[in-house]
């Protein structure tokens, strides 16, 4: 019987279930093939267009990978200095209460040269949603070694791997941050399969939900991979962050205040 | 008996070729082409007729590209 | 109705920011301004008009909070002293890029480096020539008394507001610690949503329908776009240079000597003239309000007149540059300062005048 049915009759209006939500703009994102941002960047905008809030958000765009978020996120939308992105995201959300705030920012922008930033806007309590991409590296300026690099872990300043003793640790702070008071609903979630990326919308539409009942912060980690940074393919390289990050990273909710 | 059945729409100016999409097709609609695009990436296309619509290529899809339609079919 | 008050110059510009209708301020505390947060917090502009006061982790934070709201088309502003405006520094340079008012006020403290809490006028090179990374100027107004401290705040924001640009009050810890009178406006209303949608149509508070996102950024990968920037930001700057300087002439019609100064030292200056001119001196004091855009034109029809110029600064000679740029190589320019935290007297200033210009 489906020998009797054309592609033309499967493709019309009524048959659609899915297609990129009109929150992204038509720009080829600028992300290398493969890269879990463009999927982050569209979950994000799904919650939006389904909460039908686009009207009343406000994004702010990190320097790293995503500096250039604005372009693909049909809303307004400011840039950041480095790792500063809470710092703004602070004072519109208490200017502008009644809009909905939120940061995306990569591990170095917010681990590392924005930590004091991340933990007070957490501290505080500022209600806004946090969207944290992690990747273990500094994708952009090529492949240099992250706050959250895993020990071992080779990168361009770290070419023999990464050396705690003297390096440092990684810093997990989203654990970190799951300790403090003000934050409300913190998770750790991956886009790098269906079932992922399904969880990890329904944890980003949780956040901006209590950020609409004033709930206080949400703070969502996405472990997500950087196949360039990582000198893989995109599947291998999703299949070492399987290997690999998770471990370290468990995925899951941390922080759960309803 | 209901069945249904499926179809994408594939981008493929758009492809970067990552081929995210083609291990969670549970089908195996997905191939990567011998063919590159303007930009040089040997972009994904559908390989069969055996596409039920599930959404898994396009929500995994970090470029979005992919549109996903599906009918039932009495 | 106007009022009238005796007030510290910090609290005259706090007072006075929350009746030019600002709608947040974000800062950190540090000597010798933390009288603006305190007082601030005190006054609960929140129940006043419902403007927004925060302590910020940090000076840093504290000027991107600046930034956000800034971006917003609010009226935000920040206050700190000098080590505090050297962290704000990426996140001036950031507005300036991205073209966001704000005001920002500068309690100068002896430097460099933690320096000491005592009154300064060392910051005058990186108020006026940029501060941070990146071609860009803000528009630097130099109060001299605490009515001055308060008045420009609210003209702080009208300025900034013409030109997209940060405000920066360049004032020191004398005039920030001082008690004067000080006469404040009434209180004017904070800006609406739908006024902020019409006057500043690039504000980020939500897209709507009718218009495409409005995005606030100071990058562009583009080269060729990034200079048509800068060749944007300077047409501005030049055009602050045309419009906005102000100054004030004080025995400028006779003089054949005159003393160029700005905020405390133009005060202490203005006394050294009264003394120099009793002793039959003709001598004037050129006092400029805005320290960029510098008043270049009036010092170069002054030095057509007199027969030398010295400037009094609390610094090892920074203004004396631009004074020096002004007039050129005809005239004798030279300057007097004390620094780290001490503050000239007048018969210091008075024997400087006679030994360096007069005399020398």
């Amino acid at each position: 019987m489906a020998d009797m049915i054309t592609k033309e009759d499967i493709r019309k209006p009524e048959n659609l279930v899915y297609k990129k939500t009109d929150l992204m703009t038509d720009k080829v994102l600028s992300y290398c093939p493969g890269c879990g941002h463009g999927t982050a960047h569209r979950l994000v905008m799904e919650v939006i267009e389904e909460m039908d809030i686009q009207e009343k958000t406000i994004g702010i765009a990190p320097v790293g990978c995503s500096v250039l978020a604005y372009e693909f996120m049909d809303i307004d939308m400011q840039q950041a200095a480095h790792g500063r992105a809470p710092a703004l995201a602070t004072a519109i959300k208490r200017l502008m209460p009644e809009k909905f705030v939120f940061t995306y920012q990569g591990d170095g922008d917010l681990a590392a040269i924005g930590t004091a930033e991340t933990i007070h806007a957490c501290n505080r309590g500022e209600n806004i949603v946090i969207i944290f991409i992690n990747n273990g590296i500094y994708g952009m300026t090529g492949g240099q070694m992250a706050p959250t690099t895993l020990p071992g872990m080779k990168s361009s300043t770290s070419p023999y791997g990464r050396d705690v003793q003297m390096m440092g640790n990684p810093l997990k702070i989203t654990e970190l941050v799951a300790q403090l008071p003000g934050t409300i609903y913190v998770t750790r979630q991956a886009v790098h399969t269906p079932a992922h990326v399904r969880r990890t919308k329904k944890a980003i539409r949780k956040a901006f939900e209590n950020q609409k009942l004033n709930k206080g912060l949400s703070f969502i980690e996405i472990v997500s991979n950087c196949n360039s940074g990582w000198k893989m393919t995109p599947v291998q390289s999703n299949e070492w962050m399987v290997e690999n990050m998770f471990p370290f990273y468990p995925l899951g909710d941390i922080k759960v205040n309803d | 008996m209901a069945k249904v059945i499926g179809d994408i729409v594939i981008d493929i100016e758009k492809c970067k070729g990552c081929g995210v999409c083609v291990p969670v097709c549970p089908q195996d609609v997905i191939a990567l082409s011998k063919n590159v695009n303007g930009k040089g990436y040997n972009y994904a296309e559908s390989v069969n007729d055996d596409c039920t619509g599930c959404v898994n290529c396009a929500i995994v899809c970090p470029d979005g590209v992919i549109t996903v339609y599906r009918k039932k079919i009495e | 109705m106007k009022e009238l008050r005796l007030m510290k110059g910090n609290e005259a510009f706090a007072e006075a920011a929350i009746r030019a209708g600002a709608d947040g301020y974000f800062g950190y505390p540090i000597t010798p301004q933390s009288e603006v947060m305190e007082y601030l917090m005190a006054e609960k502009p929140y129940e006043r008009t419902g403007m927004v006061v925060l302590q910020a982790e940090s000076e840093v934070a504290a000027i991107n909070m600046v930034y956000g709201g800034a971006a917003c088309g609010k009226r935000v502003l920040t206050s700190s002293s000098s080590p505090g405006i050297s962290l704000k520094q990426e996140g001036i340079t950031y507005m300036a890029g991205a073209e966001l008012p704000c005001v920002i006020l500068n309690v100068v403290r002896g430097g460099p480096g933690l320096g000491t809490i005592q009154p300064a006028q060392s910051d005058y090179f990186q108020s006026t020539k940029g501060g941070g990374h990146g071609d860009y100027r803000l528009l630097v107004l130099a109060p001299s008394s605490v009515q001055e401290m308060a008045d420009f705040a609210r003209l702080g924001f009208d300025l900034a507001f013409k030109y997209r640009n940060p405000v920066l009050i360049l004032s020191d810890g004398a005039i920030g610690q001082m008690m004067e009178k000080v006469e404040l406006e009434e209180q004017k209303p904070r800006l609406t949503e739908e006024e902020i949608r019409k006057n500043t149509p690039w504000a980020t508070i939500g897209k709507t329908k009718d218009r495409e996102r409005n995005i606030i950024t100071s990058l562009d990968l583009d080269s060729a776009r990034q200079e048509r920037h800068n060749h944007k930001l300077q047409a501005k700057y030049r055009q602050m240079e045309e419009e906005e300087v102000r100054y004030e002439l004080i025995n400028c019609d006779d003089a054949e000597y005159i003393i160029v100064a700005y905020g405390t030292s133009a005060r202490i200056s203005q006394k050294a003239v009264d003394l120099l001119r009793a002793k039959g001196l003709k001598v004037g004091l050129l006092r400029p309000i805005t320290l960029f855009p510098f008043p270049t034109k009036i010092l170069q029809e002054l030095s057509k007149k007199v027969k030398g110029i010295l400037t009094v600064e609390m610094s090892a000679g920074q203004m004396v540059e631009d004074v020096r740029l002004a007039v050129g190589n005809q005239l004798k320019v030279e300057h007097f300062g004390r620094y780290g935290g001490i503050i000239p007297s007048p018969t210091e200033v008075v024997e400087a005048m006679e030994t360096k210009i007069i005399g020398g």
